[in-house]
């Protein structure tokens, strides 16, 4: 049933927490160059079903292929390397070190791969790496916070560093879970635009988002998931009318 | 290769300066003696070692006596087979202690934490029972290693007549007692902060710098962590290599007691005690903890009958009594003490306490020209 331009697929994967079951039946195809976004209430197993997509995770059963690689069974960073980064729920920095080496860090791992003795060099003469970085750190308007400890930063500038280290490898299949958590309208809104901005790219994103203005003014396409299971899929006004999501999500607290 | 930031070559010349100069200004001090300045260099040379690993990765090894004794060993071997110059020694001791830590390291690095730090002690305290008892043909057991008039020493012999009297190393011919011996030390010292500053300051640092402070960032960022940590693991194994060869090299006597615990203990001390993860803090440790050790030991309760005179008697016996306990033999509870005070007072050990009081200076000095600014500056980063 794979169509050609299924850039990810999530082939009947179950994960299962001693009697949780926390993913059930789960089949999902990402389509190239789209923005795929998961929803559903609290618990209902996105974070999940993205951990074992980088392999955080083993799933019980079924598995994940990217591109006609198969990515269950490989390490975290081989996945990486083959294209794919994550923005995590709660933000995976370098609290210890600086902004702007937050953000060298991802890009010399895209220039010189998992492993390389690189001791004789100084880093101030990586000025290429540099540039890149602080261009980048433009685009996301952080670039007056560079030499400023990571951990030092607001919630929402960790996000979006975050989201930096992560653009900066130009991925091929980009994560996003819950980008926006935590930042103010006007930062989600600068946000929104900059995701806007690399999808002309043609970057594909599964994207986890609460915010339904998020994620309407982003998706192509919607996964809703509640309780492990897939219970809807299609365009966004599709889902929208959707009976079976006003009852499990959007009908609920929202 | 590209040249060092201007900072980076403050810091080494400045560091060059005060390491040369130490016969002069450790004079007031009375610590000016070859002997003790070798000691210095040497284990000032064990932690910066130990820092790369420890201070850079986080991976804090209760082991490293391990390689330390490995390179006192074979450079006595290399001096007992090869030459009795210094240079071959050298080269061989860390050698054999970088394939060594290879070993090691590629096993203990399995596991993070503190199943980590406890493989590697249990890989010294093995090193140690196989130094002392079972491994007797090459490490001579409890006697030590020891030069002799025998040795064979090929690359000598096949070159000149052997020398009459007791063996003792050499390098180019001319002999490493005394001074000698220490700028021989502080010059390997030099080198070895050379290098550290390199790597610190290189990608490969800052990745090691990336590991501590979130390694699950690293892997999902396209990193395998594992053969930067090992890498780590064998530097610092070849600069502990490298001290026990010198400590060979100014005393040609290798025992098992190098590879013990405590040994393996002093290292981290000397460490956290300077400043764990800057370059000047572990060398400065090392200074302190040698100098110290050098003084308490010595004291017995007759000086301290004599400090003590001037106070009514009972008093002064008393307060003997309990002092005496931190002396001479109990000089590691005088350590202990010191090391849990910087703990849980100076956690960044005394260079952050140097931080800390150039902080003050710099807000007293700014605060008259710039009063109520009250918002505090955003943290730099290290
Ligand atoms: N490592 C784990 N071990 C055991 N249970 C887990 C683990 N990770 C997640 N769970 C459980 O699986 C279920 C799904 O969790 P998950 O984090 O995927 O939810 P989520 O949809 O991301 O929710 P939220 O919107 O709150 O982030 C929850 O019941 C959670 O407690
Ligand atoms: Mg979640």
């Amino acid at each position: 049933m794979t169509t050609p331009n299924v850039v990810l697929h999530v082939a009947d994967v179950h994960k299962r927490f001693g009697g949780l079951h926390a993913l059930a039946d789960i089949d999902l195809q990402v389509e190239e160059g789209q923005t795929h976004a998961i929803i559903g209430p609290n618990g209902a197993g996105k974070s999940t079903l993205l951990n074992v997509i980088i392999g955080k995770l083993a799933p019980s059963s079924g598995q994940v292929v990217f591109d006609g690689a198969i990515l269950t069974g490989r390490k975290p960073y081989e996945i990486n390397q083959l294209g794919i980064a994550r923005v995590f729920q709660t933000p995976e920095i370098f609290a210890d070190l600086s902004v702007l080496h937050n953000v060298m860090i991802p890009a010399l791992a895209k220039r010189d791969g998992a492993f390389k003795l690189n001791l004789l060099r100084s880093l101030d003469s990586e000025t290429g790496i540099r540039q890149e970085a602080e261009d980048m750190l433009e685009d996301v308007g952080m670039h007056s916070r560079r030499e400023m400890a990571a951990g030092s930063l607001s919630r929402g500038d960790k996000r979006r560093m975050e989201l930096a280290m992560c653009l900066i490898q130009h991925p091929r299949l980009l994560l996003l879970d819950e980008p926006t958590a935590g930042m103010s309208r006007h930062d989600t809104n600068t946000t929104i635009e900059l995701l806007k901005k690399i999808k002309s790219r043609g970057m594909t994103k599964v994207i986890i988002e609460h915010d339904m203005h998020v994620v309407f003014s982003l998706a192509d396409k919607i996964s809703v998931l509640a309780q492990g299971r897939i219970i809807a899929d299609g365009t966004p006004d599709q889902v929208r009318g959707n009976p079976k999501v006003q009852e499990a999500y959007l009908g609920g607290a929202h | 290769m590209t040249v060092m930031s201007r900072n980076d070559l403050l810091l080494f010349l400045g560091f060059t300066v005060v390491v040369l100069a130490m016969p002069i200004w450790l004079h007031p001090f009375g610590a000016a003696y070859p002997d003790l300045l070798q000691r210095f260099m040497i284990y000032g040379i064990f932690a910066v070692g130990f820092n790369i690993l420890f201070g850079l990765t986080g991976y804090l090894s209760f082991g490293h006596a391990a390689f330390f004794g490995v390179g006192s060993y074979a450079a006595v071997w290399s001096f007992k087979l090869l030459s009795l110059d210094a240079i071959p020694a050298m080269i061989f001791a860390i050698v054999i202690s970088g394939l060594f830590a290879l070993i090691i390291g590629y096993v203990s690095l399995r596991r993070s934490g503190i199943y980590f730090s406890i493989l590697t002690l249990a890989f010294a305290q093995m090193s140690y029972n196989l130094a002392y008892s079972v491994l007797t043909p090459i490490t001579n057991g409890e006697t030590g290693l020891q030069l002799t008039l025998n040795d064979p020493r090929y690359l000598d012999r096949a070159m000149f007549e052997a020398a009459p009297g007791q063996p003792v190393p050499t390098l180019l011919g001319q002999s490493l007692g005394g001074f000698a011996g220490f700028y021989f030390c502080a010059g390997f010292l030099i080198l070895a902060f050379f290098i550290a500053q390199r790597i610190t300051s290189s990608p490969f640092g800052m990745m090691l710098k990336g590991i501590k402070s979130n390694q699950t960032r690293m892997n999902y960022t396209g990193f395998n962590t594992k053969p930067y940590t090992l890498a780590a693991f064998v530097i610092s194994g070849m600069y502990a290599g490298l001290a026990g060869a010198l400590l060979a090299v100014t005393d040609p006597l290798a025992g098992a007691e190098r590879m013990q615990w405590t040994a393996s203990g002093e290292v981290v001390l000397m460490t956290i005690l300077g400043g764990a993860g800057t370059l000047v803090g572990p060398v400065i440790g090392a200074w302190l903890i040698k100098y110290f050790e050098n003084i308490f030991s010595a004291i017995n309760e007759n000086i301290l009958h004599r400090f003590f005179d001037f106070l009514p008697d009972g008093v002064d016996n008393v307060l003997v009594a309990i002092s005496s306990k931190f002396v001479g033999e109990g000089w590691f509870l005088t350590l202990g003490l010191v090391f849990v005070l910087i703990v849980v007072f100076l956690p960044g050990g005394i260079m952050e306490g140097v931080r800390r009081i150039a902080h003050l200076f710099d807000r007293s000095r700014r605060s008259p020209t710039k009063p109520g600014k009250a918002t505090p500056h955003p943290q730099p980063a290290e």
